[in-house]
């Protein structure tokens, strides 16, 4: 499904990727952790296409195509959605109008209608009880005065609106509280096929107990330095990173 | 003074035409209006209230002048002055400010008033719609006045709207004059939407009386060049006024609100708030002043303009002003520039919106503070589809207009 080579990327002229590479098939799970201002986000950011990165060598393809060189609309449409680590208020815009035209884009994409209203909100009632979003909350403006919980929540929903191919989860887990961060994993798996694929970003082994990743990669100074089981998230929540550090002090030889 | 020049001459050429066919109370003006143009002049931009305005430019063309008194059938508590009470035609130019040049070039030309009269206690219950649609075929310049008299608690709506239905030059100048009684209640609602040769200088004027309340919205949605000025005396205590605004701007297109808002009395309230969205080489400009006079205890005023450039070669001049000779007050005012917001638009896109689609929906989500200030829940629901329509630029230039089916 995706495909990272010798990914290296920076944002205003510093390099924050290092040579990334990453192969996620249909179905799996993969698991990104790693310390503070390592390079997840922009790892995530650099996937869907977010303009302030610049893209400085290797490629990306999505099943077989090379996405590089699609507009981020466009890498949504082909089923890339990301949930955001922090998500955007947007005033003014209404839930029900923004979700509408992202559907509807998606829609015109794959070359079929728009759906109609009565149906279009038919399913927003629909995916917002997998992840028991209020409807007073989809009544509202784009994430307008939501609680951080509130927001991660409606990403989820969106993500069941769109129903992604690869789904990025950039530290959803983070502002859930306990019965939320249930909910909203329970949702997600709910939603997932054999086609259907993810990466998790996360600091805590709790939303990988309910994801179950298949691989777990350590992502330090922008290159992923580790891969293994599951193991190595429970490895990580008990040990922290200091023993992988060391591990790759002694192979890694500087520039 | 060459611009002035075509006017003054057309005058005294027409001045017999034009007496014959207007009532004494217009009449009565003429004159000392033709002296106050001929001395002053089109104001330069060092006059204060035109520091924005192009005046002489939009008035040197060579206009053909609309001479025709009112026609089309007139809706219920509206008259053409001739047929309105005495004491209310007596109310003819009492309101503006005859010392304007703009507005005594209108005194001096116009051949008729609409007169909007409800009566004591009256509530009209469906608004009231003045639809102007410029048409001809040569360029032409529309002198437009209205007096609006609303007596003790008498409580109306009126829309108003321009539209241009044939593609030549107009220029329009219009005169609004408002006298509200004890009790009243206004909303007056201006929406433009005509075409990229038309020009217009509106001109509203009113004067408020105890525990009245005018709602004031001026929309401008398609335009060429536009200045709006809107002036309210608030005379008696109790009353509030909300004077609301919103712009749509591209290509070249120029508009310019000038509001001048001023608390006499005691416990007067006034709203103010002005959007503007300008996209291309537009030019937007927003000057608004709140005068406290002294003694105008309890005051209570709020003004602010909110801007949204989408490009960088877009400007916007904005100038909110507050003067204040009273001690009780409270009162605010404050303006915005801002741009896209960049994080917003890239949320949108990574949903599957294209980038111009979401940055439409950031303009109209920006302008929709504007349009839900409106209390008429039908010109409320019709404006969100012609903002719509306007920002995906299929504002036809005879939208609702039948003239050219
Ligand atoms: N606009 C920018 N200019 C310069 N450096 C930036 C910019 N944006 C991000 N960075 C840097 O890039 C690095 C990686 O940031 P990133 O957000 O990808 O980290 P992360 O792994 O997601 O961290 P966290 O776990 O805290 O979310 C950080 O050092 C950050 O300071
Ligand atoms: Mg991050």
């Amino acid at each position: 499904m995706l495909q990272i080579n010798n990914l290296h990327a920076s944002i205003n002229g510093k390099e924050i990727l290092k040579g990334i590479n990453l192969t996620v098939r249909d179905g799996e799970v993969h698991a990104v952790m790693g310390l503070n201002g390592a390079g997840k986000s922009t790892l995530s950011n650099v996937i869907v296409g977010h303009p302030a990165y610049e893209v400085t060598s290797g490629s990306i393809t999505f099943d077989g195509k090379d996405i590089l060189s699609l507009k981020p609309e466009e890498r949504a449409r082909e089923g890339i959605f990301l949930s955001f680590q922090q998500p955007v208020e947007i005033p003014g815009v209404s839930m029900v109008n923004f979700m509408r035209a992202a559907l509807n884009a998606k829609r015109k994409y794959q070359g079929l209608d728009p759906l109609p209203a009565g149906d279009f909100l038919k399913l927003m009632r629909e995916r917002r009880k997998i992840v028991e979003l209020d409807s007073r909350l989809t009544s509202r403006s784009v994430n307008e005065g939501f609680s951080g919980g509130e927001k991660k929540r409606n990403e989820i929903f969106q993500m069941a609106m769109l129903e992604p191919k690869l789904a990025i989860l950039d530290e959803t887990d983070s502002g859930l509280d306990v019965d939320a961060l249930r909910i909203v994993a329970e949702g997600f798996n709910k939603l997932r096929t054999p086609q259907t694929s993810a990466i998790v970003i996360t600091h805590y082994q709790r939303l990988l107990d309910y994801l179950k990743p298949d691989v777990v990669h350590v992502l330090i100074d922008g290159r992923i330095v580790k891969t293994g089981g599951p193991e190595l998230a429970a490895e990580i929540e008990s040990r922290g990173f200091d023993w992988i550090k060391a591990e790759i002090g002694n192979s890694v030889t500087p520039l | 003074m060459k611009a002035e020049k075509q006017y003054i001459d057309f005058y005294q050429e027409v001045r017999f035409r034009l007496t014959s066919r207007s009532p004494e109370e217009m009449n009565l003006q003429r004159e000392e209006a033709l002296r106050t143009f001929a001395a002053k002049g089109f104001p330069s931009r060092k006059v204060e209230r035109y520091r924005y305005a192009n005046v002489e430019a939009d008035f040197a063309p060579n206009y053909g002048i609309q001479l025709a008194p009112l026609s089309g059938t007139l809706p219920s508590h509206c008259f053409r002055i001739a047929d309105a009470e005495p004491r209310i035609r007596a109310l003819y130019n009492k309101v503006a400010d005859t010392a304007d040049s703009i507005v005594a070039l209108n005194t001096m030309l116009c051949v008729d008033t609409l007169v909007v009269h409800v009566p004591k206690a009256t509530r009209v219950e469906h608004p009231i719609q003045i639809s102007n649609v410029l048409k001809g075929e040569q360029d032409t310049m529309v002198c437009r006045r209205i007096l609006v008299v609303m007596d003790e608690m008498a409580e109306a709506d009126i829309i108003i709207t321009d539209r241009a239905a044939s593609g030549n030059r107009f220029l329009t100048n219009q005169v609004i004059e408002v006298v509200m009684e004890e009790g009243a209640h206004l909303s007056l609602y201006e929406v433009e939407e005509t075409h990229l040769l038309c020009t217009r200088y509106s001109n509203v004027f009113v004067r408020q009386g105890k525990n009245s309340t005018l709602h004031h919205s001026n929309l401008t949605l398609f335009n060429g060049h536009t200045r709006n000025r809107l002036d309210v005396l608030m005379q008696g205590e109790g009353s509030e006024v909300t004077a609301n605004g919103c712009v749509i701007a591209d290509k070249m297109q120029h508009v310019d609100n000038n509001t001048l808002i001023e608390h006499l009395v005691p416990n007067c309230q006034s709203h103010e708030l002005y959007k503007y969205v300008l996209d291309d080489s537009a030019v937007g400009a927003f000057a608004g002043k709140v005068l406290v006079h002294e003694g105008a205890q309890k005051t209570s005023s709020k003004e602010t303009n909110a801007n949204l450039l989408a490009t960088r070669t877009a400007r916007m001049y904005t100038q909110p002003m507050l003067e204040i000779y009273a001690d009780d007050v409270q009162c605010s005012h404050g303006s915005t520039v801002g741009q896209m917001d960049e994080t917003a638009l890239f949320y949108m896109r990574q949903r599957g919106i294209d980038e111009k689609e979401a940055r439409l929906l950031l303009k109209a989500a920006f302008i929709t503070e504007v349009i839900e200030n409106i209390p008429l829940e039908s010109l409320r629901d019709r404006l969100h589809v012609l903002v719509d329509k306007r920002l995906r630029g299929e504002l036809s230039k005879c939208e609702g207009c039948k003239l050219c089916k």
